[in-house]
């Protein structure tokens, strides 16, 4: 009897959980709009796959800083590691792109595994502190170490072959536009699965109460390290893709302001709900565009503005945004 | 009959600051024990301790014969010790199956407790297993916390305080399914209880704290039958 006021809405909530793990036909929207795009906007290929493979850079993220609650400022140096790894796998190896993003997420997945095991027993400042400071080591690697990477003035002559020996990277970015698209798809369903699976599940219990992980017999860190390499390794699958379709790895794609901008993009779109990374991407890009023409001198500035307006005022991001006009109509209709 | 925990000399507390003092007490496996004393007296230092959530200052720890002192928390859990607690803990944006599935796990060869199973001593709770834990009663999230100990498999199953705040009937529906466990698993259960007469009565022996020490180690039945040596030793006597 005392239940029986929980049964009222049970169905609804039946519903709801059916639905969370299937994919639900509103989550196809951003690949028929990405399909869209290449037949609308044929002359802005090249800006779309950088958006794509930024897209990929955002739900790695999220992996370590949405799903585990990892707080991290220094995900570049992954997105960099790929990019030298895939550059200097052309330029020495093969131009094979697919065995080159298999290199690039191995090393950067090395460099995200080891880092972790140091820097993962840290929590808070600290750990900010030390994911900048692997950032800058590897940046200044990078940059002494002239002969191997070339220093300031980055890799040239990286040549690509066809994919599958078939399909020639070309002037005006149709094949990197759909290299890039197909490749943001596989690695955002096996982002899917993971953070659906009883693992990810778990980090969302290490992001909610560590404490309680521990009790229950989690091996928190062991957990911790796993997906911070795994979100590397994504990342280095981004920074690979930005080495092969654009042809040149320089010291930027190692730079903090590469870090600081994924973060911000991952806040605007809502943070662990890796559709976040998706919007967040898209809204900073035509955020930058759009201010940039308007005020070209200032548009960090509003770009910053609009970062703090989110932060105070809507925490759950453009997602969250949504969510409450959502919730706010059903609760008009009843 | 084996021993399933035991402090020796323990001092503990957080940092610097010590709590227990010279705790000593032996349980053996199976057995029930209440935890009785005033707000801030240890008893729930008493359970962190057990887990290694707090600095041990002095003493040793065994858990079915193994030092425990050095072992991370994990670690103890793994070894069969289940929590359920004070504040539930439920984790509130997953669901109560993915809330179970994230703790369910084997002790050695031991998979007594199933999800299934914690839903056939929980029906209300199968009932709810779509809900997400946000969206549960403070009953039902406390029959989550139990259930999320169990499908563990833990041997000793620490609860704090699992009754505090709940309606008269989920109060019964809880101490019946701990007496299942108690009496059809022979799981040794230590209860930390602010209702003394429940776990008093729940428990055949009590251990009470008072300022971080124990004052007494004895059989239920006495204190039951004396309200006065009761209050006397929880210090709330007149």
């Amino acid at each position: 009897m005392i239940f029986k006021w929980f049964n009222a809405e049970q169905g609804s909530a039946v519903e709801r959980f059916a639905k969370r793990d299937r994919l639900n036909p509103l989550e196809l929207l951003p690949w028929i709009l990405a399909i869209a795009a290449y037949y609308v906007f044929p002359s802005y290929l090249p800006l779309g796959s950088q958006i794509l493979l930024t897209i990929l850079f955002a739900i790695s993220l999220d992996l370590a800083l949405g799903y585990a609650g990892i707080i991290t400022l220094g995900h570049a140096a992954f997105f960099g590691v790929g990019a030298y790894s895939a550059g200097l796998y052309a330029l020495h190896v093969t131009g094979e792109p697919l065995s080159g993003l298999v290199v690039a997420a191995i090393a950067a997945g090395i460099l995200g595994l080891l880092s972790g095991l140091v820097i993962l027993r840290t929590t808070g400042l600290t750990l900010i502190m030390l994911t900048l400071a692997v950032l800058l080591i590897v940046q200044e690697f990078a940059n002494r170490a002239r002969p191997i990477t070339g220093g300031a003035d980055g890799l040239n002559g990286i040549a690509m072959l066809p994919i599958f020996g078939v399909f020639r990277f070309d002037l005006f970015g149709h094949t990197a536009y759909w290299y890039c698209l197909s490749v943001l798809f596989v690695m955002w369903i096996f982002g899917l699965l993971l953070v659906r699976s009883p693992f990810g599940r778990s980090l969302t219990g290490v992001r909610e109460n560590i404490t309680r992980m521990h009790s229950i017999g989690a091996p928190v860190r062991r957990r911790l390290v796993t997906i911070y390499t795994i979100s590397a390794a994504m990342a280095g699958v981004a920074g690979a893709l930005l080495a092969q379709t654009s042809q040149f790895v320089g010291l930027a794609t190692l730079g903090f302001e590469r870090s600081g901008e994924i973060v911000i993009m991952l806040v605007l779109g809502g943070i662990g709900r890796i559709y976040g990374a998706i919007v967040g991407v898209v809204i900073f890009m035509i955020a930058q565009d759009s201010f940039a023409r308007a005020n070209p001198a200032f548009w960090s500035f509003w770009v910053g503005l609009l970062l703090v307006l989110i932060v105070l005022f809507a925490r759950g991001g453009a997602l969250g945004i949504a969510d409450n006009l959502v919730a706010l109509l059903r609760g008009r209709k009843k | 009959m084996a021993e399933c925990l035991s402090f020796t000399g323990v001092s503990a507390g957080y940092g610097a600051t010590v709590v227990l003092e010279d705790v000593g007490f032996a349980l053996d496996a199976g057995a029930t024990l209440a935890v009785l004393g005033r707000n801030g007296v240890g008893k729930s230092t008493l359970m962190a301790t057990t887990l290694g959530h707090t600095t041990l200052h002095a003493g040793s720890i065994r858990f079915e014969g193994k030092p425990i002192d050095k072992m991370k928390t994990y670690e103890r859990a793994r070894l069969g010790i289940g929590y359920v607690p004070q504040e539930r803990e439920i984790f509130p944006s997953l669901s109560v199956d993915e809330n179970l599935n994230i703790a369910v796990r084997k002790h050695g060869a031991r998979e007594a407790w199933t999800k299934d199973r914690v839903f056939d001593l929980f029906p209300h709770l199968s009932a709810r297993r779509t809900n997400m834990g946000n969206q549960l009663s403070g009953g039902e999230q406390q029959m989550l916390a139990v259930a999320r100990a169990l499908v563990g498999n833990p041997t000793l199953l620490l609860m704090d305080e699992p009754l505090e705040g709940l309606a008269p009937v989920i109060v019964d529906t809880l101490i019946a399914a701990f007496n299942r466990l108690r009496q059809d698993d022979g799981m040794a259960i230590v209860l930390v209880e602010q209702h003394a007469r429940i776990a008093l009565n729940f428990a055949p022996r009590t251990l009470i704290l008072d300022r971080g020490r124990i004052v007494y180690d004895g059989a239920s039945r006495p204190l039951i039958d004396d309200a006065q040596k009761l209050a006397d030793l929880i210090g709330v006597g007149g």
